[in-house]
């Protein structure tokens, strides 16, 4: 037999067990996850209607995901507003335009810091959170007494989380675009040169609608993605194969927290490029 | 399995129910009838399927085949309405108690009455406070169930399963992890419990002295499959030699002990399951 047939062969067999097979198997299994995922955050909302005591839960739901987020916002929206009045002021410097600091720190954090950055920081901590909790409730059968009592479990445990995101990120979001504009004042016109009337006047110029509205837009996609995504790992992390118990919990909690930075940024892309 | 009652249908029944977990077959052609008003006990050594059993019962967790039946009507997916009848008049006690960790020990049995019935507030305010007073838990009301120890959690988990009277309740291992007199004290409130509402019972339990005294019938579970029914005075008498080693291992181990004792040497260990 002809060796070049031989490697050819080989290598056909290689590359359908090796990449093909799996790569299959792994696109079929994300779109089987894909459509399990928006059936579930999907009937989470749906689940709101009829659910008892919701303003209860509701309640609750913001203060996890907002009230205790408040700190974090703060921090990484001061922070974000000085390194980008700071990176800015000596970029414009280079150009004579200083003056357009305020719009450079006002267009960067409304359409796209803000948003981004502060649904992050809402996955670091109110989100890993919610997948521990909802991920142990679920190991410790408290789910499952959910039903028996006849309680559905999703008006109960995530109808108030997806609500609550809906109010929880576009506030944070404002919060951080704040925050980060005050950063922003504090490099260019008190560590730097920068009038602070021309800072916050050119701030109040460049500030368009357009750009709020988008800002908005992409709070809430993030924060139903984002929560969606906490809540169906949790919910399901007694099927994590590999993993029982609290490593079950622990990998449900890793994977939410990848899979809902990764669809931040990826929904960012999505909706930038629908809306530019 | 029970003998069916002579005067009406069972409340609850099963056919021919199978669960398997991947390639382990946990429960095996399963068919049992409980009859209204008893309690039926299912026994049998650990791993043998009770708790499976129990949850397919309770359709927290789905059989791959067969049926379940409450008060004549199948419960499943496509007859929501039965198993929406089915969960309002049906309680379960969870072997880990399984309390809503996020609620204090008044919310935990207050929840079922504020979430699935229309009672007024004062009425559910009386009840619950009734609940908890029964299980000696009125000083706990404010406390997470975290806050409580194992017996008391159990009490409370039986006070959420009573509180809104069931006409069935399902108690798996309600006494796991208590101490004699604890578990005394949960089988004389399941009793009082029962005498005062009258419902009908499924309790999976080891502790056969007690689960001999408390039901009127009894069903050993042996490799997932109904391998002895009846009265709890046709159990003391089988000489079914799977029924006899689980009723008489107590006397089993006094005799290897005194064996032991004696320097003797024991026999082999049987299959443990």
């Amino acid at each position: 037999m002809d060796l070049g047939y031989v490697i050819l062969a080989s290598l056909k067999v290689i590359i359908h067990f090796v990449v093909l097979s799996p790569l299959g198997r792994a696109t079929l299994r994300s779109i089987a996850e894909t459509g399990d995922f928006t059936r579930f955050t999907a009937r989470g909302f749906a689940s709101a209607v009829g659910s008892r005591r919701l303003g209860r839960r509701l309640v609750r739901a913001v203060y996890e995901q907002g009230v205790r987020c408040i700190p974090v916002i703060l921090i990484v929206g001061i922070f974000t507003g000085l390194v980008l009045g700071l990176q800015g002021y000596h970029t414009l410097r280079g150009f004579g335009a200083t003056s357009l600091l305020g719009p450079l720190i006002a267009n960067s954090l409304i359409r796209e810091l803000a948003p981004v950055l502060a649904a992050l920081m809402l996955v670091g901590q109110a989100g890993s959170a919610l997948v521990a909790e909802i991920g142990i409730q679920r190991n410790s059968e408290q789910i499952d007494a959910l039903e028996t009592i006849g309680i559905d479990p999703y008006g109960f445990l995530v109808a108030p989380r997806l609500l609550a995101a809906l109010l929880v990120f576009p506030i944070m979001t404002a919060f951080f675009a704040l925050i980060g504009l005050v950063g922003g004042w504090i490099s260019g016109s008190v560590l730097l040169p920068l009038p602070a009337s021309v800072y916050w006047a050119s701030v109040n110029a460049s500030i368009d609608l357009a750009d709020v509205g988008q800002s908005v837009l992409k709070a809430l996609v993030f924060g139903a993605l984002t929560i969606g995504l906490c809540c169906y790992n949790g919910f399901n992390a007694h099927r994590r194969s590999g993993a029982t118990g609290a490593r079950a919990v622990s990998a449900s909690t890793t994977r939410a927290v990848v899979l809902s930075s990764v669809a931040v940024l990826a929904s960012d892309y999505l909706i930038t490029s629908l809306l530019v | 399995m029970s003998a069916p009652a002579a005067s009406s249908s069972p409340l609850l029944s099963t056919r021919s129910l199978q669960k398997r977990f991947g390639e382990h077959v946990v429960l095996s052609d399963v068919s049992l009838e409980v009859a209204r008003g008893e309690v039926l006990a299912i026994v049998g050594k650990s791993g043998t399927g009770k708790s499976v059993l129990l949850k397919c019962l309770a359709r927290v967790l789905k059989p791959d085949s067969g049926s379940v039946l409450f008060d004549g009507q199948p419960l499943s997916r496509g007859q929501p309405e039965a198993l929406a009848a089915f969960r309002r008049r049906c309680s379960y006690l969870f072997q880990g108690n399984a309390l809503l960790d996020s609620l204090t020990a008044w919310e935990n049995v207050a929840l079922p009455l504020e979430q699935t019935t229309l009672i007024p507030k004062p009425e559910i305010r009386e009840r619950v406070a009734d609940a908890l007073r029964r299980l000696e838990l009125e000083n706990d009301a404010r406390r997470y169930p975290s806050q409580l120890s194992g017996g008391m959690q159990k009490r409370l988990a039986l006070a959420r399963a009573l509180v809104t009277r069931p006409e069935l309740v399902l108690f798996d291992e309600p006494t796991a992890g208590l101490d004699p007199l604890r578990r005394n004290a949960v089988f004389t409130l399941i009793a009082h419990a029962r005498r005062e509402f009258g419902f009908t019972a499924v309790l999976v339990t080891h502790d056969l002295p007690e689960a001999l005294a408390a039901c009127d019938h009894l069903a050993f579970l042996d490799r997932g499959r109904i391998h002895f029914a009846g009265t709890p005075e046709d159990f003391r008498a089988t000489a079914d030699p799977v029924v006899a080693a689980f009723r008489d291992s107590a006397a089993a181990l006094a005799r290897s002990v005194a064996t032991l004792r004696a320097g003797g040497a024991l026999e082999p260990a049987e299959d443990l399951g």
